[in-house]
């Protein structure tokens, strides 16, 4: 289970192979349960975003089942660790599978990098095992020569559907 | 070996003055009978008129686990259709919602009918002659929902013929409605920004219960709110509270505030929670819509209409809507031990933007399958459905406050802790359960 800490990054702007390795990363801390960590990875003005709507533009006037900033996403962080959550009495667990993030586009003078992920996302907790198919769009920047998560964008295949508890990161 | 089909005496000895029987939320039967008598005699909420805006505009739905279309004719008016062709059974229609433009067509058979149900064509028609087909129930076309009213947009409608008119249904409840509509500088809701759908593996009454249910939020929910209210209290002094801090902390307000709070209750299960103030009441003032509300109603009146802070409204069955954030969560029965929980957002024309985007983002911290604060529910419900098939206490207690004179009491208002609401829900559910049995 062990896994490298993260390397500072060699340039001041990322390799294609730097912004696929970082997208990686983000996926196995999550499936590790490395929550703290986690959010170590995301700028202070980030959200992470599932959209509700299938092709959804905006977050603010169409709902979503995620639209959240640093300080929503530290709170379900710290409710994951809480004694009396009762609904991680077990814990859920994840799995996330991944094909090869792609790089759709990197703007070295505006400090943004855009890596697009197909994936696969399983979540578990007792007898029940929920599968989820998604596309994990990141929108990166460095910061103090580490890449950042500006926003993470979660589009279900089947966004509009309805579900169960969806209790831990995507 | 069935139980309690047909029998009215041993579906009323379910529900006890102070207690219910565990089979109200587990028995497929009792499920079953719900359906066949509990939903028909009742007027069931079906859908927002803003909806179906055009002529041709449909949208689908359920009574119960009955398909129903919401549908607008071309008169204007809108229809309630049972949606099966009256041949084969066939769906009529292939989306959720959309426009079917001057008649509906089976796309099994293409037999066509008019937007309110009735039979245009059937291909080589001439197949029919002389086989007195029109004496038969296809010949009706889309069987209508017969009952159907549109109050100020909110769309209800009741399958069987007997039972109570509308305004006797619903009584001195629907002031709940008008005070959610009049927050419209001009008097009028429009569905919009999506609507959140979770399932839920319990029984819909347990939903329908906890909404007036005012002694778990502190409980059931420490692991969201008191997390919220933990981590912003590390927050730097001087910041500004967000909205969603506004939104999600006052659910640990303590026991004190919500007995004060109070609870309404009127006839037929009907009720509302939040009589003095609610978890609503605090939130910031939106810049402009004061001044807005002032020009339409005058400054009296917009203050009557600002100051009620109702915080849930049941409708029996089976809605619950806030007013002060123009949400309803419709709690669609699937089976005895599933439902599905819909929660629909109205944006408050002619008001500003804020308004729905705070109503949003209220629906996805509190209703969404990714809600920290849905999680806590639905664990709760789950354990109880589980929980009940235990042989060693059949029975659910709803004792709390419990008056022995409170039966046929209306109007009145209570104590915020009180678990009267439950026992009259159960009250109406016995009478609309047995209704005509």
């Amino acid at each position: 289970m062990s896994m490298v800490a993260e390397a500072p990054l060699k340039n001041a702007v990322p390799t294609d192979q730097e912004l696929i390795d970082f997208v990686v990363r983000e996926a196995r801390l999550i499936d590790q349960q490395r929550f703290d960590e986690w959010l170590d990875l995301y700028a202070d003005d980030a959200y992470y975003w599932m959209p509700l709507e299938w092709n959804q533009t905006d977050p603010r006037l169409t709902c979503s089942l995620m639209y959240e900033d640093k300080l929503l996403l530290s709170i379900r962080v710290e409710r994951l660790k809480g004694a009396r959550t009762f609904s991680q009495k077990p814990k859920s667990r994840c799995h996330h599978v991944l094909q090869t993030p792609q790089v759709d586009s990197r703007d070295a003078a505006a400090n943004s990098y855009v890596t697009w992920t197909p994936m696969h996302y399983v979540e578990t907790r007792l007898e029940e095992q929920t599968l989820y198919a998604a596309w994990a769009t990141h929108h990166l920047s460095v910061e103090n020569g580490k890449l950042k998560i500006k926003l993470k964008r979660v589009d279900l295949i089947n966004c509009d559907a309805a579900f169960g508890n969806i209790q831990l990161f995507m | 070996m069935p139980r309690y089909a047909g029998d009215a005496a041993a579906l009323r000895a379910l529900v006890r003055d102070q207690e219910v029987h565990r089979d109200v939320y587990v028995s497929e039967e009792v499920f079953q009978l719900e359906m066949e008598h509990m939903f028909p005699n009742s007027w069931v909420y079906v859908g927002h008129d803003s909806q179906v805006p055009n002529a041709g505009d449909y949208y689908g739905t359920t009574i119960g686990t009955q398909p129903i279309l919401l549908v607008r004719h071309t008169d204007g008016t809108v229809k309630v259709l049972h949606n099966r062709c009256p041949h084969k059974g066939t769906r009529i229609t292939s989306e959720t919602c959309g426009n079917t433009g001057k008649f509906f067509r089976c796309p099994y058979h293409a037999w066509s009918f008019k937007t309110d149900g009735s039979l245009l064509a059937i291909p080589l028609k001439k197949g029919y002659e002389n086989t007195g087909f029109e004496q038969s129930h296809a010949a009706t076309g889309m069987a209508p929902v017969r009952h159907v009213r549109n109050y100020r947009g909110f769309v209800f409608a009741k399958i069987n013929d007997g039972g109570l008119d509308f305004e006797e249904f619903f009584g001195e409840s629907l002031s709940s409605f008008d005070n959610m509509i009049d927050r419209s500088p001009v008097g009028q809701l429009k569905v919009a920004g999506g609507v959140l759908r979770y399932m839920h593996n319990c029984n819909w009454k347990m939903l329908v219960e906890n909404q007036t249910d005012t002694c778990h939020p502190m409980v059931a929910h420490e692991s969201s709110a008191g997390t919220v209210v933990e981590v912003w209290k590390k927050a730097p002094p001087g910041t500004k509270k967000p909205m969603a801090v506004e939104i999600i902390a006052p659910f640990m307000s303590p026991y004190e505030f919500f007995e004060n709070m109070g609870i309404r209750i009127w006839d037929n299960g009907h009720g509302h929670t939040g009589v003095h103030h609610s978890i609503h009441s605090d939130y910031s003032a939106i810049p402009g819509y004061f001044e807005k509300m002032t020009a339409a109603y005058g400054e009296k009146r917009a203050k009557a209409i600002l100051g009620e802070n109702r915080h849930n409204t049941v409708y029996f069955p089976n809605i619950m809507i806030k007013g002060p954030i123009q949400l309803l969560r419709h709690f669609k029965p699937i089976a005895a031990n599933k439902t599905l929980v819909e929660s629909w957002t109205f944006q408050l024309v002619d008001a500003p933007d804020m308004l729905l985007e705070r109503t949003l983002m209220y629906n996805r911290l509190i209703n969404a399958p990714t809600s920290i604060v849905g999680h806590d529910d639905l664990e709760m419900y789950e354990r109880a459905q589980e929980g009940l098939h235990s042989n060693a206490n059949e029975w659910v207690n709803l004792q709390r406050l419990y008056s022995p004179d409170e039966a046929g009491q209306t109007n009145v208002a209570v104590n915020g802790t009180s678990e009267w609401p439950m026992r009259h829900q159960f009250r109406a559910w016995t009478k609309f359960m047995t209704m005509g049995m």
